[in-house]
This record gives structure tokens, sequence and C-alpha cells, in this order.
């Protein structure tokens, strides 16, 4: 059988199969890569492992990255939401404190599962494990959320890009809070057609997003859009779950997002050379940093 | 078409698969293609690697590689000051390479051996490199395959040899490339096989009398 190519295609074979979209790409993972289902999944259960460390770790620790721009914002966060004071409420307050966490263990060169990249790490583990933590989801529902996640990620790339450079910000954070949302609506039990929806509704919020960061680095605005981009996940699984369709079909979206990348002027797709980083204050950041050196 | 976990990963030490994660692996094929323990590293820093260095921890992440850590060893963190404990001396500086990745480095090294080597490869995005070039001879090596590379006098069978040797031991070849500096003089070759490149393939093709070096490279994963 030949490789699943769209948001479409993969839809209807779980559909025709009265299967999942998880079951279908585990599938074609384990031809492709020539190795058992049980194999692959016990390599997702890995990355997950991976991605709770980080979180722990970076909630223990808030310490500052080399450069000084971040580090300590998730205790901060966590701190307000065991007071009760999150305005956000459990689920979206875990997963901003989660996913700042992860973002800050990456700037401080700690282990991460770079998913999709290490730029958009946070994501997907802020999603994901404030979700499953609070619904009580089972490791296997969740290993079935990321290979979800993976499977809209491969798409995504193969028809636009997961790269800043290529396509800008809604490459990176864009495609991972789209992931999430796939993840979380599979571990909730969605179709397969709500997934799809909750993918294209995520991503048309991330349309044009630019990569400005800051003296090159992934810290200023990168670590803190993580945690927008989660909690953007949970919202957008929550409308597809309650049936909420998306008006330009998941494929057309994405091939969109392809379009509005090339688009995009070079100054704001990772350059350094637009943005944020060409503020007043993003130069002399950047002088600063470069004086230390 | 991508696998999965070229999405779901790698599982790397951050912040930067290109910088960090690519870096490291730059600097443990660079340790393999000397095929020994390196004693000294002068590395050469080019484009976005030179500019963005410190900051993506790229100089830490080549170190670290020449020690022969994993892209998730958290020791990356501390590599410079664990070199001297490893008895490895390094130097870093920048250079303007012709028509190359933004992200390349040129790293000369010499082995506790005394035997000297000269990679260039760029780190060409989601924890990705290519060496392009190895003691001077252009190639192209990704570590996505087991590779087995040779420097060998030009002279005719040589090759020969060495793909008989690899067909016995059941080795299917999947790319090759040959190239000389001058008809005669010295030749490398690299070949990317589907399988493992077994120890026993290796005394064999040592022992060919125009042979000068052979390294057998592990795929990226399984040893780097």
């Amino acid at each position: 059988m030949s490789s699943i190519r769209s948001f479409g295609e993969w839809i209807r074979r779980a559909e025709t199969a009265g299967t999942t979209l998880a079951a279908v790409i585990t599938e074609q993972e384990s031809r492709h890569a020539q190795r058992p289902a049980a194999a692959i999944r016990a390599d997702m259960a890995r990355n997950w492992r991976v991605m709770r460390e980080a979180i722990a770790a970076g909630l223990a620790s808030g310490e500052k990255s080399p450069s000084g721009l971040v580090g300590g914002d998730a205790r901060l966060c966590h701190a307000r939401l065991e007071s009760g004071k999150a305005l956000t409420g459990e689920i979206a307050g875990r997963a901003i404190a989660y996913a700042l966490a992860v973002s800050e263990v990456n700037a401080c060169m700690g282990r991460i599962v770079a998913f999709p990249t290490a730029g958009s790490c946070g994501i997907m583990p802020g999603a994901v494990a404030a979700a499953a933590e609070t619904r009580g989801y089972s490791e296997d529902a969740i290993v079935d959320g990321l290979l979800t996640a993976a499977g809209a990620g491969l798409i995504i790339a193969e028809n636009a890009s997961i790269s800043g450079a290529e396509a800008g910000c809604q490459a990176e954070c864009g495609a991972g809070g789209a992931m999430a949302a796939a993840a979380i609506v599979q571990m909730d039990g969605g179709s397969p057609r709500q997934i799809g929806m909750a993918v294209a509704l995520a991503l048309k919020n991330a349309l044009g997003l630019v990569c400005d960061p800051v003296a090159g680095l992934v810290e200023v605005p990168c670590v803190r859009r993580n945690a927008f981009y989660a909690v953007q996940a949970l919202v957008a699984a929550d409308m597809a779950l309650a049936g909420v369709e998306s008006a330009i079909p998941v494929d057309e979206v994405v091939d969109t997002m392809r379009r509005v990348g090339v688009a995009m002027p070079v100054s704001l797709r990772e350059t350094s050379q637009g943005g944020l980083a060409r503020t007043p204050t993003g130069l002399a950041i950047e002088r600063r940093l470069h004086d230390k050196e | 078409m991508r696998g999965l976990f070229d999405i779901a990963g790698p599982i790397m030490v951050g912040p930067s698969s290109s910088h960090t994660a690519g870096a490291v692996r730059l600097g443990a094929m660079a340790r393999v293609i000397l095929g020994e323990r390196p004693a000294a590293a002068q590395i050469k820093l080019h484009g976005s690697f030179a500019q963005t260095c410190r900051g993506h921890g790229t100089d830490k992440a080549l170190i670290g590689g020449l020690l022969g850590f994993a892209p998730d060893d958290e020791r990356i963190k501390s590599a410079l000051g664990l070199a001297a404990d490893h008895g490895l001396k390094y130097g870093f500086s920048t250079v303007e390479l012709p028509d190359v990745h933004p992200n390349t480095a040129l790293i000369e090294l010499t082995g506790v051996s005394g035997q000297t080597r000269r990679v260039v490869g760029a780190s060409v995005g989601g924890g990705n490199i290519l060496i392009t070039s190895i003691d001077g001879y252009p190639v192209r090596v990704t570590g996505q395959y087991h590779t087995l590379i040779t420097i060998h006098e030009d002279k005719p069978g040589v090759i020969a040899v060495v793909t008989k040797r690899l067909a016995e031991e059941g080795v299917n070849i999947a790319f090759m490339q040959v190239s000389r500096q001058e008809r005669g003089e010295e030749a490398l070759m690299v070949i990317e096989a589907d399988e493992a490149i077994p120890h026993q393939a290796l005394p064999p093709i040592r022992a060919v009398a125009a042979m000068k070096a052979v390294l057998a490279v592990p795929a990226l994963g399984e040893g780097v």
C-alpha cells in the first residue's frame, strides 16, 4: 500500500477499516521502518517518559538559561495554579506551566524530545500531560495520541513544513499546537474526522506566525509561545470534540500554510532579521550577548 | 517520505536540533571517521554555526560528540570542562568556507596514535548531518546508512575486492561513491549499505596491498 499523503486519505483509510488514525499510521510506520508495531509503540512510550521527566526537571529547577533571558517562569505559573488563582483553570493552567517547564529545560541544555522541533518542544508534553493527568487517560491511550500527533506532523511536514526557517513559526509552534490537538482528540476517544477538524482549527489560528528569535536563540519569544500553543491545542480539541467543523478542509489549510510560508518575507523566517529580533531591546540583547563572548 | 520518528524526535539535549543535536552528531561522526580516540581537535566554524555558537551550545555539542556522547547525553552541557579528563585538547576559531551549508564545521583531528584526519560536515536540519569532505576528498555521508570508507591507491581491482567481500557477508550496497585527486595516486571510496558492516569483513579488506585506511562507520543512532 502506498504512503499516506493527506489527511483526507488517512481519515478515509481509518473509516473504511473501522479503526483509529493511530492504528493506520502505526501500520504504515511498521512497513516503512521494517519494524514490528510493538517496537514502534515502545519507542513512543520512551518519548513520553522523556517528556514527563523534562516537565518534572523544569518545574524543579527554575534555572536561568546561559543567556539569562529565560528560566523560572514555569515555577511562577505552577505556583499560581497551586494557589487556586489561575484564571485558565486546572487543565489549561497545567498546560501553561508544563509547556514552559519543558521549553526552559531545552533552553538550559537539558534533555527533551524535539516533537516536532526543539524550539516547539514544550507544546506536546504541556498539552498532552495536562489533559492526560486531569482526565486519567491510560498509557496506551497516550501512546495512541502521540502516534496520531506524529502522523499529523508527518503530513504537515510533507505538504507544508515543520521548519521555522522555511515557513515561519506556524511551521514550528503552529504545527506543534495542531499535532497536540490531534493527540488530545484521539486520547479523548474522538473520531478520525474530529481529529482532522481539530488540526484544521488549530492550524488556521497559526497562519502567518512569524519566527523572529532575538539574538538568534530559541528563547525569546519562543519559550512563552510554547505555553500559548499548548493552550490553543486544548481549545481546538474541545471545539472539535463538541462537533465544531472547520469550514475549510484540513488538507486545504495545510496547503494554505505552505503558500503563506512561501509568501512570508525571509526576514520573518528564523533569520533574526525582522520582528521582535529587530526591536531596540532585541538589538540591545543581541549586542550584550555578543559582548559577553 | 519521512518516518514518524523524524517528527517525534530525536530525544536530545537542547536547545536546537540543528545547532546542538546535529553538532553532537558531527563531532561523533568525526571521531568514528578518525577511527580512534581523539587527542586534539581544531574546530573551525562557518556561517550560522560561527554566529550563534555559544547561545546554542554548539561548541559544547561538538566537543561532546568528539568525546563519544550521544545527542541526549546530559554531560554535553559540561563537555568543555570534561574534555581535559578525556585527554582531549581543543581550540575553536571561525572560518569562511566557499559554497557550503550555513551550519558547517571543519574539524581537524589528531588521534592518540598521532594520525590526523580533516573532516568537513554540515548540520542540515532536524539533527540530520552531511559529511562533505574527508581529508580533502569530496564525499556525501549522511550517517543514515551503515558506511564503509576506504582510502587506497588508485589501482585496478581494489574496488572489486571490497565489494566482493561485502557480497560474501550478505551486505547489500545502497549507494557508492569513488573519488580521487590524480589518476594513479590516492583514492577514496564511500559505500553506504543496508546492513551493518561485519567486523570479520574488515581484515581481508585491510590486507589489500594498495589499502591505506579502512573505516567502518555505524548508522546514526547505532553507536553515533
